[in-house]
């Protein structure tokens, strides 16, 4: 236990003084937290529960348009923004920036979390590869549509209100925006660490090795799963609020449902890691987060190419990923032993 | 919404027409996807990456000065090839594993091949000339690009001759042997190594013709793959996995959904609507095998 | 007073009649047999009775109740759980947990999903596992225990659960026959002490001429015959159904 701790205070002073230690990274670091929300909501449901979802990224995108819509529209008309390249003609005063933007987050992680309520009873009914390709489409279609309404700014997506004028400088934006990711992200994994010690993260459990067992045993696995999806819709859609802000635009394809991509990311950052663990998509996410910063470094010009290959490597020849890894080698660790000393504990039966 | 379509009728005998054109060439790359779910239980994502590159082959002939429609042959040659080496390379190695390795194996494959196709013939949205011509119907109210037809009568003769070949040949009958009952065929001396090989790679190659007849017809980009995979799960799963005049029937009803959807909600929305006819279609088939207890496997 | 009583059931997959007309009683408190030849449908009756698939015709009730239209976690929570042949269990988790998650679940509202485990759970699991022998290897993986194991540990789960009465599929096959006796004991101990009715599928006739003190035989979809160990022993319709003569 007191390893424990010793390990959890530190992860979060250094977390919490990252930005002063490398102030050149601050909105890089912040990236890596938001891509640690995604893989550890991600887990929720395909490490944790065993269904693998390729449309979580649904939940990403509508947090950031309902975030901005909301910022945008309190106070200015939202498809005059949007057509007029609004951050020139609409400028936000700063409480009216910060009023925006708290309520536009809060909406963010509510909107989503509604959303995977709503449709949760139809779609996580679907199993396997069902379930799987069926939320591939559910991403890909939202993107399209997204694309597609002119409110929103279609194709073109829209910008998401500049900084104030007179709050400090671009340094202190990128402090701002580092600690809400950052504590987004300990928020996510506190929440997720408490929720996994109750019935719920056994539920979860046993629907991925075996949902009909668990079912003739009389759990009401549908409620779990919406639960579930429900959790991460929530974080993943405030995230996306953050990404939106920080990015400073939405596009509808590439930032907000970019299936194919960030859909995918955060498949392969839980996998990378271990999926099912805790640590797992924390680990792998950071790690993820390294590498793709690097492949545009030495790769520039050919980087997705590589990132297309990794993903082939890591789904093929290193499944388990870490976590996975290290359990194999260290059972014992992982408290999986037989109680030699329990020997005398034996019921004998008459 | 646009219901221009229902105003002017002749607007409906256009759609139903392309619909039905274009539904056979999804038809056969449908054909391929349940060639490999059926034999190696194997959902290719790539699916639609594959096809495009059937497509560049076919483009880089037409660059090249050679008649692009002799891409029907060339294509599924070279494609045979690289499924071959793909299979060898990485589906080997994901087939008896669980179904969702497969489908994130050939996903990263889907992107590595995009990234690929980006890579080497860049981003622009490009087509292969064939100067085939237009045939105009109903006194010119109708107009079908002889491309079009060309198509579909290419799809249908390498349908028929895949079905022929799959009946009458050593390998064809080794093929549905191993989709019944694989250990069963390995021990009666079936190479199922080679089966799975030459399964992909003839699936590759449906998908290079299917490639070829779309980059005459319609356009190519590194980018427009996934919708064919999606339209091609829809076909299969609507159809069943050994219902040849089923896949090719549902081929053309989404063909011609599609070309309804495009007059009715425009073509910006096209993509996204055949996307979320899948969810739908699927949660609808959730909800009436859960009236018998079931689910889909 | 009969927990189970099952009225001329019939159910069709496509052209099969898995089951045809089958009727028969459990009485409370009692170790009734189901044997038969492969393909008799024993396996379909239990289907149909814990409600994996609806019945074409016939009613089934439990404890006076009809649950012939219930889907199976209904059934299971009024009581009536069954194992299966292949063990189905928890592969990822380890014994104890697979028999945390099996308690009763006492589901009242949305909250509750977010329940802990109170520690009184943990060791009626651990008392459990005791009884079936497992205690020691409480900790390792299910997935990774041996077929005879992940036996012994579905049949603790289902404890777990409190069950009035427990559908058994074939609870010693495929285990080493010196451990056989052991199971044996346990079952008449389950029976005895905690009062659970016991429907058990057997192949092993040894087996079920111990345990069982009524036994239905089916054949060909259709009830053949019932009776005692020792009529059925005799029955001569029995012995040629096993031994195949027309």
């Amino acid at each position: 236990m007191k390893k424990n701790i010793i390990l959890y205070s530190a992860l979060l002073v250094f977390g919490l003084v990252a930005p002063f230690l490398f102030p050149a990274f601050k909105l890089q670091i912040s990236f890596m937290w938001i891509l640690v929300i995604l893989a550890l909501t991600w887990d929720v449901q395909g490490g944790q529960m065993g269904y693998n979802s390729f449309g979580n990224i649904l939940f990403f995108g509508i947090g950031m348009y309902i975030c901005a819509g909301v910022q945008i529209g309190m106070f200015f008309p939202l498809a005059e923004w949007t057509s007029s390249g609004g951050e020139k003609t609409f400028i936000h005063t700063p409480p009216q920036y910060f009023q925006g933007f708290f309520i536009g987050l809060i909406l963010a992680g509510i909107v989503p979390a509604v959303v995977a309520a709503t449709i949760g009873y139809g779609i996580l009914g679907l199993r396997g590869h069902y379930f799987a390709i069926c939320t591939l489409g559910l991403g890909i279609a939202a993107g399209e549509i997204a694309g597609g309404i002119e409110l929103i700014g279609a194709g073109q997506g829209m910008t998401t209100p500049p900084w104030p004028k007179g709050i400090g400088d671009t340094e202190l934006r990128s402090e701002f925006f580092y600690y809400l990711c950052f504590v987004l992200m300990v928020a996510t994994f506190v929440f997720l660490r408490w929720a996994y010690q109750t019935r719920f993260g056994l539920v979860l459990n046993a629907i991925r090795d075996n949902e009909d067992k668990a079912e003739a045993m009389g759990i009401h696995t549908m409620r779990y799963k919406i639960i579930g999806w429900v959790v991460s819709a929530f974080f993943v859609g405030i995230a996306g609020g953050l990404m939106g802000n920080m990015v400073g635009y939405i596009e509808p394809t590439e930032i907000a449902f970019a299936g194919a991509t960030y859909g995918v990311f955060m498949v392969l950052m839980a996998i990378l890691g271990g999926k099912g663990t805790l640590w797992g998509p924390v680990i792998g996410a950071i790690i993820f987060h390294i590498f793709k910063e690097g492949f545009w470094i030495f790769f520039l010009g050919w980087q997705y190419v590589a990132l297309g290959a990794l993903i082939v490597i890591i789904v093929v020849f290193f499944p388990e990923g870490i976590m996975g890894w290290l359990r194999e080698k260290y059972p014992e660790k992982f408290g999986e032993i037989i109680d030699e000393a329990d020997r005398k504990a034996q019921v004998e039966l008459k | 919404m646009d219901l221009l379509i229902f105003q002017a009728p002749i607007l409906m005998v256009q759609a139903l027409m392309d619909g039905i054109l274009l539904g056979i060439l999804f038809a056969l790359i449908a054909y391929g996807m349940a060639l490999q779910w059926g034999v190696m239980n194997i959902i290719n994502i790539a699916q639609g990456e594959l096809v495009i590159l059937g497509g560049y082959i076919a483009y880089t002939m037409y660059l090249m000065g050679i008649h692009p429609a002799f891409g029907v042959i060339v294509s599924p040659i070279i494609m045979f090839f690289i499924g071959w080496i793909l299979y060898k390379l990485v589906i080997c190695r994901v087939v008896d594993r669980d179904l969702f390795i497969s489908i994130l194996a050939t996903f990263g494959i889907s992107i590595l091949t995009q990234q690929l196709m980006n890579f080497i013939f860049g981003a622009d949205v490009v087509v292969a000339q064939s100067n085939f011509g237009t045939t105009m119907l109903f006194d010119g109210s109708v107009t079908l690009p002889n491309s079009k037809i060309f198509s579909a009568f290419v799809s249908i003769i390498f349908a028929i001759g895949l079905v022929m070949y799959m009946k009458k040949s050593k390998l064809g009958r080794a093929i549905r042997a191993t989709a019944q009952n694989a250990r069963a065929a390995k021990i009666l001396g079936v190479d199922t190594e080679k089966v799975y090989a030459a399964t992909f790679g003839i699936n590759a190659a449906l998908c290079g013709v299917a490639g070829a007849l779309i980059s005459i017809t319609f356009t190519l980009h590194p980018y427009v793959g996934l919708p064919y995979t999606v339209r091609s799960f829809m076909i299969v799963i609507i159809a069943g996995l050994g219902n040849l005049p089923g896949v090719a029937l549902s081929g053309m009803g989404l063909g011609v959904f599609e070309e309804f959807a495009d007059y009715i909600l425009g073509t910006e929305f096209r993509i996204g609507s055949v996307f979320l006819l899948l969810v739908l279609i699927l949660v609808y088939r959730r909800f009436k095998l859960s009236r018998k207890r079931e689910y889909l496997k | 007073m009969s927990i189970l009583e099952v009225n001329q059931v019939y159910k069709y997959f496509g052209g099969v009649k898995a089951n045809e007309d089958i009727s028969l009683t459990v009485e409370q408190g009692s170790i009734v047999g189901l044997i038969g030849p492969n393909g008799s449908g024993k396996t379909t009756l239990f289907n149909s009775i814990v409600g994996t698939h609806p019945i074409d015709k016939g009613s089934i009730k439990f404890d006076g109740r009809e649950v012939s239209e219930l889907p199976v976690p209904i059934v299971a929570k009024l009581g009536l759980l069954r194992t299966f042949q292949q063990t189905r269990i928890y592969g990822k988790l380890n014994c104890i947990e697979n028999m945390l998650i099996s308690n009763k679940s006492q589901e009242k509202g949305l909250l509750s999903v977010f329940s802990k485990i109170p520690p009184e759970l943990t060791d009626k699991a651990e008392t459990l596992l005791k009884f079936v022998g497992l205690y020691q290897k409480r900790k390792l993986r299910a997935g990774d225990l041996s077929f005879g194991q992940q036996k012994l540990l579905e049949l603790a789960m289902a404890l777990m659960n409190e069950p009035k009465m427990l559908l058994l599929d074939e609870p010693t096959a495929g285990i080493n026959p010196t451990l056989i006796n052991g199971i044996i004991d346990r079952l008449i101990k389950i029976n005895k002490e905690f009062g659970i009715t016991l429907l058990v599928i057997e192949h092993n006739m040894r087996v079920i001429m111990q345990l069982a003190q009524k036994i239905f035989c089916l054949a060909h979809g259709q009830m053949l015959a019932e009776g005692s160990p020792e009529q059925i022993k005799n029955d001569k319709r029995v012995i040629d159904a096993y031994l195949g003569a027309q």
